[in-house]
């Protein structure tokens, strides 16, 4: 984690929330929550169902507009009104409801909003598909049925075919909202390898779960979220899973850990 | 499955399990084959109650057909722009007051406006009144499309006024005159013996298109084998092509089948144009809407297919939600969606009112019914997402032979209405079956 370490110092963060809120109908399901992310970091996003975790990311993936806060990617201010400024900035987002389309096809997904084209305009169906087995055999060696609509498949195919979309476009930043959800251990322990493989390539990683024991080992650094607030940021290294089982459940943020606004206040 | 032993299974075999066998190697859709079943028993079903109540079966005679191909075109040409509409998880219900609004504003452009300018029958007045015609119900679907897509009114409401409203503006364009007769070569456009292409030009189009058949199987085939895909056995590949070439051929000796009626040879015999000791016997040919509505259908069928803009339709059909966030601005798409509708609406609008060689303000009252039940026989899910162009076209045939065979039978306007509800009802419940067995 040295070299991790020197970055820190040395560079602009990769992402940096600043303060961001949110609040549909008078609950404030983020309430300035501020984050960073630095490149080839994992961050584990944590928190129970309802904390906001999916909501926080969804703004930075420009799925929500914030109603406070700003967004910092390099460094630099980022506009982003939309989910196809967010990809503009490199940043791919595998949704906790997978978001994709039942009715099309693996490669149509995974393509969806920025298909190949032949030099007639047309849908390079032929080439979608070739780069879709590659990539599908990445994740899913086994996967042969490209030809099907995504409904016939499996909970887990289609996770398969979520992740494989975000991976496909040379991301930056990877946004991963309960990735393993619908898979088996022998597909969970495959998303593990490749988190740790695009860490290396210096991919910015936020992994969210409500389940510590699906991010805790992968992860560089956790931030726990609590009623839409945070409670606090913590590197791995420097806490156990019994303290960050605190943070999540009470709130109760240890020595080494930094707090936020959620965070129990001290007696 | 290619194995011969597997062909004589098709007919030893149990008769359902034969008949899965045939659609799995030809890959031929259970419900365009429903939908062929169902056109076939409407058609022999009219053309014996002729042959029992009247002693003379009138609908299956190539005089009826001929004309049902081009009644069918103004329906069939809107129909395959309702399937991506239905697909999106909307609706329009404003097409027939659409193609009422557009077809007067033609008939004003090309009989009262452009003479002026540029003198009677000049040649370029069709055109400019067929673009004008598109562009006006290009604009209407646009601004539909606005409304619904950008101030988020619901597709039923925005439209359901429209049919109110733009029905109303037919009438106020001409204060409820009827404008007529058209420009002459725009007539054309809606068929008649002067508006069809005639034998030889039939025949060249036939033929044509048996050839794209069997060039699009064979590439399909190349290109499956090109990239280890799974082939069809070949018996599937020959039938397909087989059958296909059959219906063209088929339908081009119909439609030559079919002359010209003795009074207009007699005029034109009377006018020099033909020679009165010659051959007499002269054939319609494909009517000219008829082949605007196939091209219609191949230019829909490629852009439902094969760009960009189909695949984010269906996307979107599929899962709002999912194409929002795969960066597709759906918005812009519904809006499209609209004014292609709307356009479509605008080309039938030149069909029927060429056919009826003038423009009145009832002209499509009705026809929002005809083609929302023809996507949907079609097999265009009201859930969205699902829908092709071809069964549009034919669910357009299959509505169109229900009208054409109840005024040949006399049925009462009164219960025609009531039939085509009953069906609209009918084609939705089917859907909606068939959907709940898919699952
Ligand atoms: N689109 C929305 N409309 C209304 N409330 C929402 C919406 N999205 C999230 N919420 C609310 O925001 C809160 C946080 O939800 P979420 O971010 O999904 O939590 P988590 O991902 O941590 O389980 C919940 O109370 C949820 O009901
Ligand atoms: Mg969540």
């Amino acid at each position: 984690m040295n070299t991790a370490q020197v970055k820190y110092i040395t560079s602009a963060p990769l992402v940096e929330l600043k303060n961001l809120s949110i609040s549909f109908g008078g609950i404030k399901a983020v309430d300035d929550a501020s984050l960073e992310l630095h490149p080839g970091e994992v961050v584990g996003l944590l928190g129970h169902n309802g904390a906001g975790k999916s909501t926080l990311v969804k703004i930075l993936s420009g799925a929500y507009a914030r109603d406070n806060g700003e967004i910092f990617i390099d460094g630099e201010k980022a506009t982003i009104n939309n989910p196809r400024d967010a990809k503009a900035y490199g940043i791919e987002t595998i949704y906790q409801t997978l978001a994709v389309a039942d009715n099309v096809d693996a490669a149509a997904n995974l393509y969806l909003g920025r298909e190949l084209q032949t030099s007639w305009g047309t849908l390079d169906d032929v080439a979608m598909e070739a780069e879709a087995r590659k990539v599908m055999g990445r994740l899913n060696p086994n996967f042969q049925r490209f030809k099907e609509p995504v409904r016939k498949l499996s909970g887990g195919q289609r996770q398969s075919v979520a992740i494989a979309r975000a991976i496909l476009f040379n991301a930056r930043i990877l946004v991963m909202d309960e990735p393993t959800a619908a898979l088996g251990p022998q597909e969970t322990a495959q998303v593990a390898e490749l988190i740790l493989q695009l860490k290396k390539d210096g991919i910015g990683i936020f992994l969210i779960s409500h389940d510590i024991h699906d991010v805790f080992d992968l992860a560089d650094r956790v931030t726990v979220m609590k009623n839409g607030e945070i409670v606090g940021h913590a590197r791995t290294e420097d806490v156990t899973k019994d303290e960050v089982l605190g943070m999540i459940i009470l709130g109760k943020c240890p020595e080494k850990a930094v707090p936020g606004p959620g965070a129990m206040k001290a007696e | 499955m290619s194995e011969p032993s597997s062909t004589k299974g098709l007919f030893k075999d149990k008769r359902e399990s034969g008949i899965r066998h045939f659609l799995r190697a030809t890959e031929i859709d259970s419900r365009l084959l429903g939908m062929i079943g169902a056109l076939a028993l409407i058609w022999i079903g009219f053309h014996v109650y002729g042959l029992v109540a009247k002693g003379f079966g009138a609908f299956l005679t190539p005089r009826n057909l001929w004309n049902l191909s081009v009644q069918t075109s103004s329906i069939g040409v809107m129909a395959t722009g309702m399937v991506l509409v239905i697909v999106t998880r909307h609706i329009d219900l404003s097409v027939g007051s659409v193609l009422g609004f557009c077809a007067m504003f033609m008939a004003i452009v090309q009989v009262w406006v452009l003479p002026e300018f540029l003198g009677l029958g000049h040649p370029m007045i069709w055109v400019i009144a067929v673009l004008c015609g598109i562009a006006m119900g290009a604009l209407i679907g646009a601004f539909h499309g606005y409304l619904i897509a950008y101030l988020g009114i619901p597709a039923f409401i925005v439209t359901l006024g429209g049919l109110l409203i733009w029905r109303g503006a037919a009438y106020l364009l001409a204060r409820g005159e009827t404008i007529s007769p058209v420009d002459v070569t725009f007539a054309k456009l809606g068929g008649g013996p002067y508006g069809s292409v005639g034998s030889t030009a039939s025949w060249a189009i036939g033929i044509a298109a048996c050839i794209g058949v069997l060039i699009s199987l064979w590439n399909g085939r190349r290109q499956r084998k090109r990239f280890q895909f799974p082939l069809r056995p070949l018996w599937a590949e020959g039938f397909l092509g087989v059958v296909g070439c059959a219906m063209i051929i088929g339908f081009v000796v119909l439609v030559n089948a079919y002359p010209w009626p003795k009074g207009i040879v007699r005029r034109e015999i009377a006018a020099g144009n033909l020679d009165p000791d010659g051959n007499l016997i002269i054939s319609h040919g494909f009517a000219i809407p008829v082949l605007i509505m196939l091209g219609v259908g191949i230019a829909m069928t490629f852009l439902a297919t094969r760009t960009r803009f189909g695949r984010y339709v269906f996307a979107i059909g599929g899962n709002p939600e999912a194409a929002e966030l795969a960066g597709i601005n759906v918005r812009w798409v519904t809006l499209k969606v609209f004014a292609l509708m709307g356009a479509l609406a605008g080309l039938s609008a030149v069909i029927a009112s060429a056919r009826l060689n003038s423009a009145t303000n009832a002209l499509g009252t009705f026809d929002e019914l005809y083609v929302i039940a023809a996507a949907v026989i079609g097999g265009t899910s009201l859930a969205g997402g699902l829908g092709t162009i071809y069964g549009a076209i034919l669910g357009a045939v299959v509505m169109q032979s229900l009208q054409t065979g109840m005024v040949l039978i006399g049925f009462d306007a009164a219960v025609q209405q009531m039939v085509v509800g009953i069906v609209l009802v009918l084609a939705v419940f089917l859907d909606t079956l068939y959907r709940r067995r898919a699952d």
